[in-house]
């Protein structure tokens, strides 16, 4: 992360254990243990959602007001490497996050996660966090023209919890959510890591989604870059003043 | 009559100059799209759970969203003059600071109880949930109560933002608290002994329950003790958050870090 300020990094941590602990109670209230395990993985993965999405958000728009981003653009490195290397970094922050969760649904809930095949596990998360942090490019460069992208990467945080399905199964979703669910890496991620983590199936073709839809997010933040860049340059808007 | 003036007239322009920034690009997003989505978050949590039902959650997060603009907002008050290097004038002004901390307390409330309102609305549409007639005005006021009762807190915590520099993430912390402990979303009864005792005084907890007993049917008179009590805990809590505001202010002064923090 950019900041420097230990509060930002504590707030990554709590912020999805506020919501992961709600759903434990709520999921407890109902009586099903199984579901307690859901919850806790899909409350685990939040937070690596909430560590990119708001970031992301403001990724462009910050480098505006430190006065560098007409320097990062100029630079000989294109500069979706540039953006993208900070968006990746932002979701490895959910790593905290992840740990911080399940730990509190052992320590508090008494959870206990499941462990059927180590190494689909280990990885699936990694996969899922990065194509996280490749839908966080996607989605900085869609939001390059637009003033005050932070709220856009605010709003998304919750639709994608949502119909990402990591509290909710998606069947309980009207049928056409879940087309919108299945563009989205963080879906085929969760499912990978609960795959793994309970052995309720092969993680494999999940993590292969979540690999073949992160290089599609990379290949059109690319192309966008470019566009968006070329038009900006043309018009002189990159510093929207 | 100076200090109706700087009740009023004061307390808006104040909002007025410290939110202008508040386009609607910034608002819809975060006032009308997010509690939205909350709502929808925990109706399906509930359904999957097979919990409480819809209108619960309806209620609950409608009313716990309002904490958003009341705590962000009050605080704001404080920490945007900072940031606008206009605290030092307004405080050295002899302006009653009664009339100026509440003056500036009074559009806020106002703006938390249309986003909770709002919130309720398109919760219900989108989800189906249907309010008798009869159940609008009551409502209207438990949830201008409930704002008015998080807007006290928001001057507590407009107190600590005259020391601690992190307010947004101190605010952030104070909301995802109000979510486990208010009752929004899992009755408190289900919660464990001290932390239900921890939702007995905060702001919305006796709101949102007297919101759910309203939608269902109840009078106001049935929900009045849950109302006063509202009120009562909003009334402490303001006070409370006033007298906090002078300390500091005092303290800002001592040490001369009022525009250092």
């Amino acid at each position: 992360m950019l900041s420097q300020s230990a509060f930002d990094g504590l707030l990554a941590i709590l912020w999805p254990l506020f919501f992961g602990t709600v759903a434990f109670f709520m999921f407890r209230a109902g009586g099903d243990p199984d579901t307690l395990v859901y919850a806790s993985l899909g409350a685990a993965v939040m937070g690596v959602w909430t560590a990119t999405s708001v970031s992301a958000g403001s990724a462009l728009q910050r480098q505006r007001w430190h006065g560098t981003l007409e320097l990062l653009v100029a630079a000989p490195t294109h500069f979706s490497l540039t953006l993208l290397s900070m968006t990746v970094a932002t979701s490895t922050i959910g790593v905290y996050c992840m740990a911080g969760t399940l730990f509190w649904g052992r320590v508090v809930f008494g959870i206990e996660l499941p462990l059927e095949e180590p190494l689909a596990l280990a990885v699936a998360i990694p996969a899922t966090i990065v194509s996280i942090g490749l839908l966080g490019f996607l989605l900085s460069v869609t939001f390059a023209r637009y003033r005050t992208a932070w709220t856009l990467g605010a709003m998304l945080e919750y639709p994608v919890w949502l119909i990402g399905g990591f509290l909710v199964p998606l069947t309980l979703f009207p049928g056409w959510v879940r087309p919108i669910s299945w563009a989205l890496a963080p879906t085929w991620g969760m499912n990978a890591i609960r795959d793994a983590a309970t052995g309720s199936g092969s993680a494999w073709p999940d993590v292969a989604m979540c690999v073949v839809l992160g290089a599609a997010y990379t290949a059109t933040g690319v192309l966008l870059t470019n566009r968006i860049l070329f038009a900006a340059r043309q018009r002189a808007t990159l510093s929207l003043t | 009559m100076t200090s109706l003036r700087i009740f009023a007239i004061g307390g808006l322009m104040s909002f007025r100059a410290l939110f202008g920034f508040m386009s609607p690009w910034i608002y819809i997003p975060t006032l009308v799209v997010t509690p939205l989505f909350q709502i929808l978050l925990f109706v399906f949590i509930g359904r999957s759970a097979g919990v409480e039902s819809d209108t619960f959650y309806v209620v609950g997060n409608a009313i716990q969203y309002s904490s958003v603009p009341c705590l962000f907002a009050m605080t704001f008050t404080i920490a945007g003059e900072r940031f606008n290097q206009t605290l030092g004038p307004v405080l050295v002004s002899p302006a009653g600071r009664l009339p100026l901390f509440l003056g500036r307390s009074l559009p806020v409330i106002v703006n938390g109880a249309f986003v909770g309102a709002l919130s309720f609305t398109l919760g219900s549409l989108v989800l189906g949930v249907t309010v008798p007639a009869s159940a609008v005005a009551p409502l209207a006021l438990v949830i201008v109560l409930a704002s008015a009762s998080c807007t006290g807190l928001g001057l507590v915590l407009a107190g600590i933002g005259l020391r601690v520099r992190e307010q947004a993430v101190m605010l952030n912390i104070v909301f995802g608290l109000l979510l486990i402990f208010t009752g929004a979303n899992v009755p408190i009864e289900q919660l464990p002994e001290w932390m239900e005792a921890i939702s007995r005084i905060l702001p919305f907890t006796h709101a949102i329950e007297a919101g759910r007993e309203v939608v269902a049917g109840s009078g106001l008179g049935d929900v009045s003790g849950l109302l006063l009590r509202e009120l009562a805990i909003g009334v402490v809590y303001a006070v409370f958050g006033y007298r906090f505001l002078r300390f500091m202010e005092r303290q800002g002064r001592i040490h001369a870090t009022l525009e250092r923090a």
